[in-house]
């Protein structure tokens, strides 16, 4: 019973007002694979249309289950490999099945190689309101070892045609930590990312995993990573520079011109708002319960044409869990952790269990404890996963 | 009495002592293929999966020789580990004969003599059998050689065998009958019955294994231990099958078990006699001895709430380990916990996992000890096994440590190493022989408290497997000792303190140093790690902070992934001790003992 009701608090959330649920849609292709890249898609782009088909049938078995969205995401893969007529049959299909406010955050993951200025216009009289553009970086050397199939100089161009088409509300993707890159070499493509005065960045560090081009290169020997400390001196340089040109490092990754300009969908994934996520491999949130598509487009499809929801997984959150994603994943963020909302969502009061272990941290310079929340410092941030071990 | 056999099987470790047991039991029909599993007479899990014997077992074989007649052949499984050599003795010393188990590929190793001699103090008849026949590095010819040689047995009384193919079995079967001589005893004098185990059932209380020298035992009777003049009413007397059989009484001669309503088995000393309390025997049995234990260390629960079930867990194991002693003990750093004894590692790792398995606890244990003996400055004798124990120095006269001769056998290339590593381990009084061409015996004196930690790992590698080891406690010796302290981010940390000599505490804190650097997991800050004789640092380690993760992406779909990754990282975390702002991982305690050379 305690149980329940800790859910029922959990679920009032302690707001004023209820969270507003995020719509993510998946778009499981790319023309090339990127040599670091192990989520999934497909480069066989024949299926596509039998995907729009299934995807909009998809959207239609959810019809109901939640009141109404506010921020839609297309991710992937590349969205940006579909002709723009195919994102306005999904956003006109969600418009149709969905309420999506009218004020919703709109974001679609754009590749510097695909669209051009005409395309990226009419995404913008669609009500696309905000753009991610995986730029990754502005020197080619780096472009080419990351197997990405654009230029720098494509890139620059992209960033300009997206202001053209009147896109105020633009995030660049980067990655950094490179074989061989240094931190000049990044300050370097950093600036010139500045030079369009992004809304947003995300800066990602290189993860270089087992099955991909990069990771096997990686195995062979052709590639060193470089040491921990090598690591957090990029991270930390990456905060250091963007703080100082008036970006907030307000997650891990992200970088925004204040919080207005925060990513309004990805919010919500670090504090546990419900989502619904269409398309192959989609997560989805809703009621503690985590559930997530097939990976395979065939399967997705099949199972549609079916009559039947493509689940491939489901996991139903005990309060424990839920107590660890939200500190691991209010650690990521510079707002932290509120402690009395924490309380009253988990049934665990941090400072009362873990007090000696929270004052060690704040004196290690980790953590900084004020008026019932803890913030991690920038170098508390670097090492979150750890401090979730609590 | 006649038709009676009692043998037992002894060999060196992994020569074969299980497989043969199991392929004498299929034979003889005991068990059918459908109930037969491997090992069969290791009932524990962790028996069978470390392919060890560790508690006695016997079972009544029914078997009709080539004669015609019908045969009862009891075989009594033994130990196979040092440790447990006097439950050995006195299992041998419920038998007539045995079957000297020998590896035909490896031939005669430390512990096949160490049992042969064993055997030949009680004057039992030797079968030598030569077992893995079947395998293409076996060298029969130079085991035969080995046999005559070494053993100073007659190398054509031998038989040979493949245990694992079944090859053999009959004429062992033959040679237990015609070799082994019947029991001799009296049915009509006291009854006088050697205990060789005694195990612990849930429903009955201790069951008492013995041997029936004389006269009879049935249900009813008022039975006494002669050691501590207890009398207990005997309930049920039986034979061993793959189960207890009930039977109306045990005669001279036989094998087989007695309940008498005996709550703990460390109520029953094994060694010792059972006599009839209205007519007792003259005097015991010979042989007994006190088994105590060598080896100490302190058990902790990880999380100091599960100290009630451990204390539970103790008192419930101690009930089917009489070997085992435990009493109450409080750490500094560890909370509240018990000393235990052991006798030895083998034994002390045993309990360690049937606490945790059978119990379902997570536990530390303190750096095991040995039992130190010091005079202090007024004349009182002191013994301490547990640092935490240790007089002020400055009223200590002498300190002394118990020493053991060590027994080696292996081909003669290694010698030169081994005998360092003795000399490394205040080896003293060597004595040294070749017991065939190329082979040779090799014994030292040396401190237990040198041997039982690292000392049989390390012989073990630099023989490659071919070194054999064995040892008995000689006497206690004069030796100048000190209390290493290990410091952890400044805070002693009293579980990992040791009892060392003054000449090997300065390598001995520099490797414990080194060790736990190894074994703690980096954390979010410094920790520094020392070594300390009184306020004197001698040596010093740092493990650096942790101090940055791959936390690059984290949405949908990762959330669940690291999740489940955390969890995980939880779960191992939980398998550490915090002691002050660290976390010191179970293996640590252990590991300070060891060199990094075994590693």
């Amino acid at each position: 019973m305690r149980e329940l009701s800790a859910q029922r608090e959990y679920r009032d959330m302690g707001r004023s007002t209820p969270p507003m649920p995020g719509l993510y849609i998946h778009i499981p292709f790319c023309r090339t694979k990127c040599s670091y890249c192990d989520f999934f898609s497909i480069t066989d782009t024949g299926p596509m249309d039998d995907f729009i088909r299934a995807l909009c049938r998809e959207a239609e078995t959810r019809r109901g289950e939640f009141p109404a969205f506010d921020t839609i995401y297309v991710g992937g893969g590349t969205p940006s490999v579909l002709p723009v007529k195919f994102i306005e049959t999904i956003l006109t299909t969600v418009r149709r099945t969905f309420t999506i406010l009218p004020d919703a955050e709109i974001t679609i993951e754009v590749n510097p190689a695909d669209w051009g200025l005409p395309e990226l216009k009419s995404l913008r009289g669609m009500g696309v309101n905000r753009l991610s553009i995986g730029v990754q970086s502005l020197n080619d050397k780096e472009l080419r070892l990351l197997g990405r199939r654009h230029t720098a100089e494509q890139a620059m161009r992209t960033l300009e045609n997206v202001s053209s088409a009147g896109f105020e509300n633009v995030c660049i993707d980067l990655i950094y930590g490179l074989p061989g890159q240094s931190i000049p070499m990044w300050q370097e493509t950093l600036s010139k990312a500045l030079s369009h005065a992004p809304a947003h960045l995300s800066c990602y560090e290189l993860e270089i995993k087992k099955n991909t081009p990069l990771g096997r290169r990686f195995m062979h020997g052709e590639y060193v990573q470089g040491p921990e400390e090598q690591q957090r001196g990029f991270f930390m340089q990456t905060s250091v520079f963007l703080s100082g040109r008036g970006y907030l490092h307000y997650e891990i990754s992200n970088f925004a011109r204040g919080m207005d300009r925060a990513s309004r969908h990805n919010l919500k994934y670090w504090d546990h708002t419900p989502y619904l996520g269409l398309g192959p491999s989609a997560h989805s949130f809703h009621h503690n319960r985590r559930w997530w598509n097939h990976g395979s487009v065939q399967n997705y499809v099949r199972d549609l044409d079916a009559g039947k929801q493509p689940v491939g997984g489901a996991e139903e959150l005990t309060r424990e869990q839920l107590a660890l994603e939200a500190l691991f994943l209010g650690l990521r963020t510079s707002r932290g952790i509120d402690t009395e909302t924490y309380t009253r969502r988990y049934g665990i009061d941090l400072m009362a269990e873990h007090g000696p272990a929270l004052e060690e941290w704040q004196r290690a310079g980790l953590v900084e404890i004020t008026h019932g929340s803890i913030r991690p410092t920038l170098g508390g941030m670097a090492v979150s996963d750890r401090l979730a071990l609590l | 009495m006649d038709n009676i056999r009692n043998f037992s099987i002894i060999a060196h470790i992994d020569h074969g002592k299980s497989t043969l047991a199991d392929r004498l039991i299929q034979r003889t029909g005991v068990c059918d293929a459908r109930t037969f599993k491997d090992q069969i007479l290791d009932t524990m899990d962790i028996e069978r999966e470390r392919g060890i014997t560790i508690k006695s077992q016997a079972i009544s074989l029914p078997y009709r020789a080539q004669d015609g007649k019908d045969y009862i052949l009891n075989l009594i499984d033994t130990p196979g580990h040092v440790d447990f050599s006097y439950e050995v003795s006195r299992s041998l010393a419920s038998c007539e004969g045995v079957l000297l188990l020998i590896d035909a590929a490896q031939g005669v190793q430390a512990q096949t003599l160490a049992n042969l001699y064993l055997a030949l103090e009680h004057n039992l008849e030797i079968i030598p059998v030569i077992n893995k026949i079947d395998l293409p590095s076996a060298d029969v010819e130079r085991v035969l050689e080995e046999i005559d040689a070494e053993l100073g047995l007659d190398p054509d009384t031998h038989l040979k065998c493949s245990a694992k193919e079944g090859t053999g079995i009959d004429d062992i079967l033959e040679a237990i009958v015609r070799r082994i001589p019947a029991p001799k005893g009296d049915l009509t004098a006291p009854l006088a019955a050697l205990i060789f185990d005694a195990q612990y059932d849930s429903f009955r209380g201790t069951v008492i294994h013995c041997r029936v020298f004389d006269g009879t035992v049935k249900a009813g009777d008022a039975i006494r231990f002669m050691f501590n003049d207890s009398v207990y009413r005997v309930e049920e007397v039986g034979h061993f099958g793959l189960s207890r059989i009930r039977h109306d009484s045990l005669g001279a001669g036989e094998v087989g078990y007695i309940i008498a309503g005996v709550k703990t088995v460390s109520s029953v000393s094994i060694g010792d006699t059972i006599t009839l309390d209205d007519r007792p025997c003259a005097s015991p049995l010979p042989g007994f001895k006190e088994v105590k234990p060598v080896v100490f260390a302190s058990i902790y629960p990880i999380a100091s709430d599960d100290y009630e079930d451990l204390a539970e867990a103790v008192e419930k194991y101690k009930l089917n380990d009489a070997a085992f002693v435990y009493e109450k003990d409080s750490s500094a750093a560890l909370g509240q916990g018990f000393r235990c004894g052991f006798l030895g590692l083998l034994h002390l790792d045993i309990v360690q996992e049937r606490l945790e398995r059978e119990y379902d606890l997570n536990i530390i244990l303190s750096v095991p000890s040995v039992r130190y003996r010091f005079t202090l400055k007024d004349g009182t004798v002191v013994y301490v096994d547990n640092p935490a124990h240790y007089p002020n120095p400055l009223n200590i006269a002498l300190g002394e440590e118990p020493y053991i001769r060590a027994s080696m056998m292996m081909p003669d290339r290694y010698l030169g190493p081994v005998m360092s590593l003795c000399i490394e381990k205040r080896g003293v009084n060597s004595n040294m022989h070749y017991t065939s061409p190329g082979r040779v015996e090799l014994s030292y004196e040396m401190p237990l408290s040198e041997v039982i930690f690292d000392f049989y790992d390390r012989f073990k590698s630099m023989t490659q497997g071919y070194g054999s080891f064995d040892y008995d406690l000689i006497d206690y010796r004069e030796s100048n000792l000190v209390l290493l302290d290990i410091l952890v981010n400044g805070e002693k940390v009293d579980a990992l303190s040791q009892i060392v000599h003054r000449d090997r505490a300065r390598a001995r804190g520099v490797q414990a140093c080194d060790r736990l650097k190894d074994e703690i997991p980096r954390q979010m800050y410094k920790i520094a790690i020392q070594g300390a004789i009184g306020g004197e640092i001698i040596s010093r380690s740092t493990i650096s902070p942790f101090r940055k993760d791959v936390t690059a992406k984290c949405y949908g779909g990762d959330i669940t992934r690291k999740r489940k990754l955390l969890e995980k990282q939880k779960k191992g975390k939980k398998r550490m001790k915090m002691v002050g702002s660290v976390s010191i991982p179970q293996s640590a305690f252990l590991a300070v003992l060891k060199s990094d050379t075994d590693s």
